[in-house]
């Protein structure tokens, strides 16, 4: 057995490792002896940071010193939703500015809900000479500037994607920076800008990119100005339209269905701002290889949605506003039965009083028309346990399972109960289910259930639900793959919180806001657990100005190799052993 | 064991009395439920008989908390209907703000005429934008649609006569006209709402012009 591992020659393990892709396996390899792990870590190409607190960019830098791409996550998710306080952190510079020292040969970055400046991008653009793909989702904190900087220097760049960010527009010249001699993009999603780009520029670019295959416009482009891209591209793959509005006119009508119906591979539409009803048609002649369909802007109602949905045969993901009502839902399980995802936003969703007749119906018609479903948000106004029940047993293979009663602690509205067993059924039968989110009056038996039968989930959200303790220690204490849980405005406390904390190692986060968690807890969790950071947000002002028995307004838990984090604003505490010293 | 738990009860009710929560009103757990939340629990859950009742709150869709708020304050010195003041949640529905703006931007888009639309005996309101009609034949075809009904051709004489449904609309000085009664343009401009009346209600109106 002597030596056994050396007996493979170095380069040989190098290529094998090269087949193993996945983040997960890629560690299991590292663990096996030293000399895998050395082998490996300089062979690692690509790293996925879920937490870009959880490491630095030294510790990253030190052990994989030859990376091309690196996928780094910031703000926790509710930041999405306004939970998280400007300034909180998630900056990229700091890391960015280490990559560009360590890194040259660096070809991919990805970032999500990180604060991106200018200068951060404008190092980008001129450290990496190979830099290929640049992802900001749900970005902010640059401005169109900043991606001038990226078009003029980046010249192998194949991928710029601005999905969901939040840009400073300054001006639409930047698209001009991109050199004439640059042909190598092949996907551009700009969607998320306010102003117009310069549309000549836009089509000029197009036109010369051959390998040209996503290409999703922001609402500014014109309608007009669609069947001209689209026939320098007919290439395309994936499309996001802009405004879907024009005055009615025939001859812009016959250019615009005869320039998608030049676009032979097109698979993936979305846009559909603004969408005046009769150019929807246009589109009819492609429905039939459509896989991908993203109607969430689109204020048509529902008759108009039944029509082109009916024509998706071939459709994999619908994403759409609720007005298509439980009848469109129906026709969708009737026509498209390969769907795999579907999610229905709410048209209105500070209305008082339904504007749609969307009730639990639509979702149990897709559950059973579509076999293959396995991705669900929904928002809606009614729910009972008896449809989650039905949804659950007709959709075993759900993975993931988000719903949205809009108003909080909504009761099933057939028998007023809870709807504890409606959920428990969801996770009793659906036993891949990755990812839920949960709505509705809910008591610490729902949460039973999903300590229960929940054995794969790795992300669950919570709000307004369960009544003591008891339910935040059935999840934690149940969940053997929990990763993320995030919780707010649930009666879940210390107790719980304490007895679980060996669990929180095991977890990428713990985010609960609007809970009853002591600060005194907070600082026994900090001084306990050295490799958690417990932060404790208050913007009223320092948690130990109140008596130690008082909840804290947010609270954010994470694993970290790193230490305390040292770019925390001022409503930000963190607790460990010194936190004593740093609130003084 | 019993000790420890009742003192954990007791705990838990002082946190209670310091826990921050914007939660809404509406379940046991609450003591203040306000009578419209009651009338709306009891009234969802025999939809079909729900009282034509058009809350009187502003007609665009979601706004920020700051501007919604103060139309609340608004709303709630009108008379007669009851207050829909609900005070906004932080971050819910749970909804990104990218999607909050784009439906509020598109409704007033173009000068989105917006006005809501009700029928006698339908648990739903619907919001449509009247400009996007080009006359009174579109907009009656819209509405048959939506409501998967027929209210036929107008005539100055004899309004709807043949249908079970009249369409009408209450105009800026609080009149309710019959729909087709004015020229489209100044319907557009007047028209603050719309109700289709069912029955023999709809089935007079058109006669006494």
């Amino acid at each position: 057995m002597k030596k056994a591992a050396y007996s493979f020659p170095e380069e040989v393990l190098e290529h094998v490792f090269s087949f193993i892709v996945s983040d997960k396996d890629r560690s299991s390899i590292s663990l096996v002896c030293k000399s895998w792990y050395e082998i490996e870590r300089w062979c690692r190409r690509k790293v996925f940071v879920g937490n870009c607190y959880a490491v630095s960019p030294p510790i990253l830098i030190k052990r994989f010193p030859e990376l091309r791409s690196v996928t780094l996550k910031g703000k926790p998710h509710f930041a999405d939703f306004n939970l998280v306080p400007e300034g909180w952190g998630g900056f990229a510079c700091p890391w960015i500015r280490a990559m560009a020292g360590a890194y040259p040969w660096l070809e991919e970055i990805r970032l999500k809900r990180m604060v991106v400046s200018d200068e951060s991008l404008e190092i980008i653009a001129k450290s990496f000479r190979n830099f290929k793909v640049l992802v900001l989702s749900s970005c902010e904190g640059f401005t169109t500037e900043g991606l001038a900087a990226i078009a003029a220097n980046c010249r192998n760049l194949r991928e710029l994607d601005l999905r969901e960010s939040e840009v400073e527009d300054l001006s639409g010249r930047w698209l001009s920076d991109f050199p004439d001699s640059y042909t190598s993009l092949e996907s551009l999603n700009i969607s998320c800008l306010g102003n117009e780009v310069n549309l000549l520029a836009l089509e000029r670019l197009v036109s010369r990119c051959p390998n040209l295959k996503t290409l999703r416009l922001n609402r500014a482009v014109p309608l007009d100005r669609l069947p001209n891209l689209l026939r320098g591209a007919p290439q395309l793959a994936e499309l996001g339209t802009g405004a879907y509005t024009s005055e009615m006119r025939p001859d812009v009508f016959s250019n615009l269905a005869e320039a998608f119906a030049g676009c032979k591979q097109l698979k993936t539409l979305s846009g559909f701002w603004d969408v005046l009803p009769s150019y929807l048609p246009a589109v009819y002649p492609i429905c039939s290889q459509l896989i991908s369909l993203n109607l969430s802007y689109a204020t048509v109602q529902s008759p108009d949605l039944i029509k082109l949905v009916s024509l998706c045969e071939k459709l994999q993901k619908l994403w759409v506003l609720d007005y298509i009502e439980d009848d469109g839902l129906e026709v969708l399980a009737a026509s498209c039965k390969d769907l795999r995802e579907l999610r229905v936003f709410p048209s209105d969703p500070f209305g008082l009083e339904p504007n749609v007749a969307l009730t639990e119906q639509g979702l149990v018609s897709v559950s059973e028309g579509c076999p293959k479903l396995q991705s669900v948000l929904y928002f809606c106004r009614q729910m009972s346990n008896a449809a989650l029940n039905t949804i659950a047993r007709n959709r075993p293979n759900l993975t993931r399972f988000r719903l949205c009663i809009i108003e909080p602690r909504s009761p099933d509205y057939l028998t007023l109960q809870p709807l504890d067993d409606g959920f428990g059924a969801i996770v009793e039968h659906c036993k891949d289910l990755r990812r839920l989110s949960l709505s509705g009056l809910l008591t610490d038996r729902v949460f039973e259930y999903i300590g229960t039968y929940g054995k794969k989930l790795e992300m669950l959200s919570v709000a307004f639900a369960g009544d003591s303790d008891l339910g935040l220690h059935h999840v934690l204490s149940g969940c053997d793959n929990l990763r993320k849980l995030e919780i707010r405005d649930c009666p879940f406390g210390d107790k719980a919180l304490l007895a679980n904390a060996a669990k929180l190692e095991t977890m990428r986060s713990l985010w609960m806001s609007s809970c009853s968690v002591s600060f005194g807890a907070c600082k026994v969790l900090g001084q306990k657990m050295p490799r958690l950071n417990v932060e404790v947000m208050d913007e009223s002002g320092p948690p130990d100005s109140r008596p130690e028995s008082s909840p804290v307004e947010k609270l954010y838990v994470y694993r970290t190799v790193a230490g305390p984090r040292l770019d925390m604003p001022g409503f930000v505490w963190t607790m460990d052993d010194d936190s004593a010293l740093r609130i003084s | 064991m019993a000790t420890s738990a009742s003192a954990y009860e007791n705990d838990i009710k002082n946190l209670k009395a310091t826990e921050l929560t914007l939660g809404l009103p509406g379940t046991h757990l609450q003591e203040n439920i306000p009578i419209i939340d009651q009338e709306k629990s009891s009234a969802s859950s025999s939809s079909n008989k729900r009282p034509l009742q058009l809350p009187h709150e502003e007609t665009s869709p979601a706004q920020d908390c700051g501007s919604k708020c103060s139309n609340i304050a608004k709303n709630t010195d009108d008379d007669a209907a009851p207050p829909p003041s609900k005070a906004k949640i932080v971050g819910w529905p749970p909804i990104r703000s990218y999607r909050k703006n784009s439906l509020q931007e598109q409704s007033e888009a173009a000068g989105g005429i917006y006005v809501k639309v009700s029928m006698d005996g339908a648990p739903y309101l619907r919001k449509i934008d009247l400009k996007i009609y080009g006359g009174y034949p579109q907009l009656l075809k819209s509405l048959e649609n939506m409501f998967k009904l027929t209210i036929g051709e107008y005539s100055e004489k004899e309004g709807y006569k043949g249908s079970d449904y009249a369409p009408t609309y209450e105009d800026k000085d609080g009149d309710w006209m019959l729909v087709g009664d004015v020229p489209w343009d100044m319907f557009v401009t007047s028209c603050k709402r719309l109700r289709i009346m069912k029955g023999s209600e709809a089935r007079g109106l058109g006669c006494a012009v």
